[in-house]
């Protein structure tokens, strides 16, 4: 399927919140979003959700012959599965490029870091396979990747093998107790998304920023503070001190998100080895709605009211909305109000004013606005067309004259009682209309 | 709910029939039949006799019954097809009411007569392809916008937001949206306005927050002066003031789902006061 396209609006609306460094979900800029790791049962199983993205990670081992050139290495074998479950434009084909790309960042990262060392048993070698599920995608796939490949690594247990001169011998988990993977260090990807050629930055984008992202920048580091990669991509020129600036803020995420990582290992291990119950399932609080639960944003509403109270006082009025249409008779309407009056004096208009001097015409007018303008503000806000009182009417109706006199005198407003002897200048005035 | 549930599988095990007026407010589970009010007292084991013994016992009287989305008829049966709560609503004269099924859902179906927000995709000669978040994009016209005449145009770019309503949604075409009502009028609808923001929401948030006495429109109404347009396929608009409280409007618009009205009259009492 095509993806939801983007609209202007959104896209204005997001460049501008982030130039006054606001972002959708009330983070910081260079906060992250809520990390949670869950285990399965299996060794190496293992989900990782940043936000709403989630990525399922599952390694798996066996004994194969060495590559030629590299007979003493074990070999990694990483691979990125987009399917379309993470959203639905994902179609097997369609989106080659973002998926290359992430292949591509993923796969040099770990293999450039050398994570794990893997020794040659005798003409046979561990090919260890991790396999990553996208099962969400609301943004900043590469990081929950790369922590999803690193958390199921250091989860996963092996199988025991001895060799005995020519002899190997592989145990079953029954037989020995598996053996955990040797780690070297843990390096995490951490992406920046830039906006306005490089103006501003933010840290773990969310599905909306990156599609209004100029560039990315990703960075994979691990807690000893060495860079694994860089790699820029978009196109943007990034300075030298932003680049440096990035790589020291890495270094603080990292070393957040690899404590993280530890903590939630040495809880499933504690978990496991008293017995407990471990896995996905476990995972899942019973008796609670989780799936319909939305985490709480920050939102700082601490100048919010003194600035709607400032601009409240100091705004005008609003103008009279115009969605309504004000009835007139059956069959003809209005919709708004005209220009102002010019022809008459407008100081001159007194509302109380018993005297018909010459302006009869002002007065009138006048006298029918401010009725408007009651009338209207009584209903509020209702959606059905306005229809006035019998004052108004009475200027357009000419077949029915035997109604007016008795609806005037049922309305107690003074004004209207004094239109009762206008009725002549009334018609006069009706004509002039007509020919204009 | 647990109960209704285990009610509600009981029954499916047992091939047994209920009464639709007997489960009005509880979970239904697709594959279910419901039985309506006359037919109960007809067929119906402990059907309390109602009505008095008719001198024509052949003759049933018809009432005429709207099945609502989530219902299908199945002989003269109802047959639900999707979960959740049945509901039910009065006629306001003759007929039996209308029986639907509350359900949840996000992924938008096209249906004649909604007013939807759909974002302009393409623009082909005199038509516009717009996504409403159906399967396929609508098609507009230029000349269904009020005033548009062939020298006319309306100013409608690629990525603008538009507010129109149905006129021909089925399953077996593309559907077609317009943006005036049957008077030529625009009444409300058209190009929406440059900022804001627009967010996306289940569509029974939707439908609660379009109900003629919603408390949550009054009570946001009420924080700061807003323009808020909701569209049926989940998609709301809104802008405020500042980009601050365009924020906070639209989180707390998609909060509402998840809170009980007690939660969230605390947390407008906590924004009114700050």
């Amino acid at each position: 399927m095509k993806e939801t396209p983007l609209s202007n609006c959104e896209r204005r609306f997001l460049l501008r919140a982030i130039e006054e460094r606001k972002r959708l979900d009330g983070r910081q800029t260079y906060d992250y979003r809520n990390i949670r790791i869950s285990f399965g049962t299996d060794y190496g199983c293992c989900i990782v959700e940043l936000g709403k993205t989630r990525v399922l990670g599952q390694v798996s081992c066996e004994l194969v012959a060495p590559k030629l050139n590299r007979a003493t290495e074990g070999i990694l074998f990483f691979n990125l599965e987009l399917s379309q479950m993470a959203a639905p434009a994902f179609e097997p084909g369609r989106y080659l490029n973002l998926f290359l790309k992430l292949l591509y960042i993923s796969d040099v990262w770990l293999k450039i870091s050398k994570m794990i060392y893997l020794f040659k048993i005798h003409f046979q070698v561990w090919q260890i396979r991790v396999d990553l599920h996208l099962l969400n995608h609301d943004g900043n796939i590469i990081d929950a990747a790369s922590i999803a490949a690193v958390v199921a690594l250091c989860h996963f247990r092996r199988p025991d093998v001895s060799v005995q001169g020519d002899e190997v011998t592989l145990y079953t988990p029954e037989e020995r107790d598996p053996v955990p993977l040797s780690i070297h260090h843990m390096p995490i990807c951490v992406s920046f998304a830039f906006f306005q050629q490089g103006t501003y930055l933010l840290v773990d984008p969310n599905e909306r920023e990156e599609r209004v992202m100029d560039g990315l920048l990703v960075i994979a580091m691990n807690k000893h503070r060495e860079i694994c990669t860089i790699q820029s991509s978009g196109g943007i020129m990034l300075l030298k001190d932003q680049v440096l600036r990035c790589s020291k803020i890495a270094g603080v995420k990292v070393a957040e998100i690899t404590e993280l990582i530890q903590k939630a290992l040495e809880n499933d291990q504690k978990v496991r080895k008293e017995g407990g119950k471990f896995g996905f399932a476990e995972s899942i609080a019973n008796q609670r709605i989780t799936a319909f639960k939305m985490e709480k944003a920050t939102i700082d509403t601490s100048d919010v009211e003194e600035k709607a109270e400032e601009i409240i006082a100091e705004a005008e009025p609003p103008s009279e909305v115009v969605s309504k249409p004000v009835l007139w008779t059956p069959g003809t309407a209005q919709i708004g109000e005209g220009v102002e009056n010019s022809w008459g004096d407008l100081e001159d208009s007194e509302k109380e004013d018993d005297d018909e001097g010459g302006s009869d015409e002002a007065i009138l007018l006048d006298s029918i606005k401010m009725d408007t303008g009651i009338e209207v503000s009584d209903i509020g806000s209702q959606d059905a067309p306005i229809i006035l009182s019998d004052s108004e009417e009475e200027e357009m109706i000419i077949l029915e004259p035997d109604k007016n006199p008795k609806k005037i005198r049922t309305q107690t407003t003074s004004v209207k009682q004094e239109k009762a002897p206008n009725k002549k200048p009334v018609k006069r005035r009706k004509k002039k209309r007509a020919a204009n | 709910m647990a109960e209704a549930a285990s009610v509600a599988a009981e029954c499916l095990a047992g091939c047994r029939a209920r009464g639709a007026r007997s489960v009005l407010g509880q979970v239904v589970l697709p594959g279910e039949e419901l039985l309506l009010p006359e037919q109960e007292d007809a067929e119906g084991p402990g059907g309390a006799g109602e009505r008095p013994l008719s001198l024509n016992a052949g003759a049933r009287s018809r009432v005429r019954v709207i099945c609502g989305p989530g219902l299908r008829r199945c002989g003269d049966r109802l047959l639900v097809t999707k979960c959740g709560r049945l509901r039910h609503k009065e006629p306001g004269g003759g007929g039996g009411g209308v029986y639907w099924v509350d359900s949840q859902q996000k992924r938008y179906v096209p249906v004649k007569g909604d007013h939807v927000i759909g974002i302009v995709t393409a623009k082909s000669g005199d038509i516009f392809k717009v996504d409403v978040g159906g399967s396929e994009p609508a098609s507009l016209s230029y000349l269904s916008f009020e005033g548009a005449t062939k020298r006319n145009r309306p100013n409608v770019q690629v990525g603008d937001l538009i507010y129109g309503q149905f006129v021909v949604a089925n399953k077996d075409m593309e559907p077609e949206m317009v943006c005036i009502d049957s008077c030529g009028r625009a009444n409300g609808m058209g190009v929406i306005g440059q900022d804001g923001l627009l967010f996306k929401v289940t569509l029974g948030l939707i439908r609660k927050l379009l109900a003629p006495d919603c408390e949550i429109i009054q009570e946001v109404g009420k924080l700061y002066p807003l323009e808020i347009v909701f569209g049926m396929n989940g998609r709301i608009w809104v802008k405020a003031k500042t980009i601050q409280q365009t924020l906070i409007l639209a989180n707390i618009l998609e909060a509402c789902e998840h809170m009980t009205s007690d939660q969230r009259k605390q947390i407008f009492s906590r924004l009114a006061e700050s």
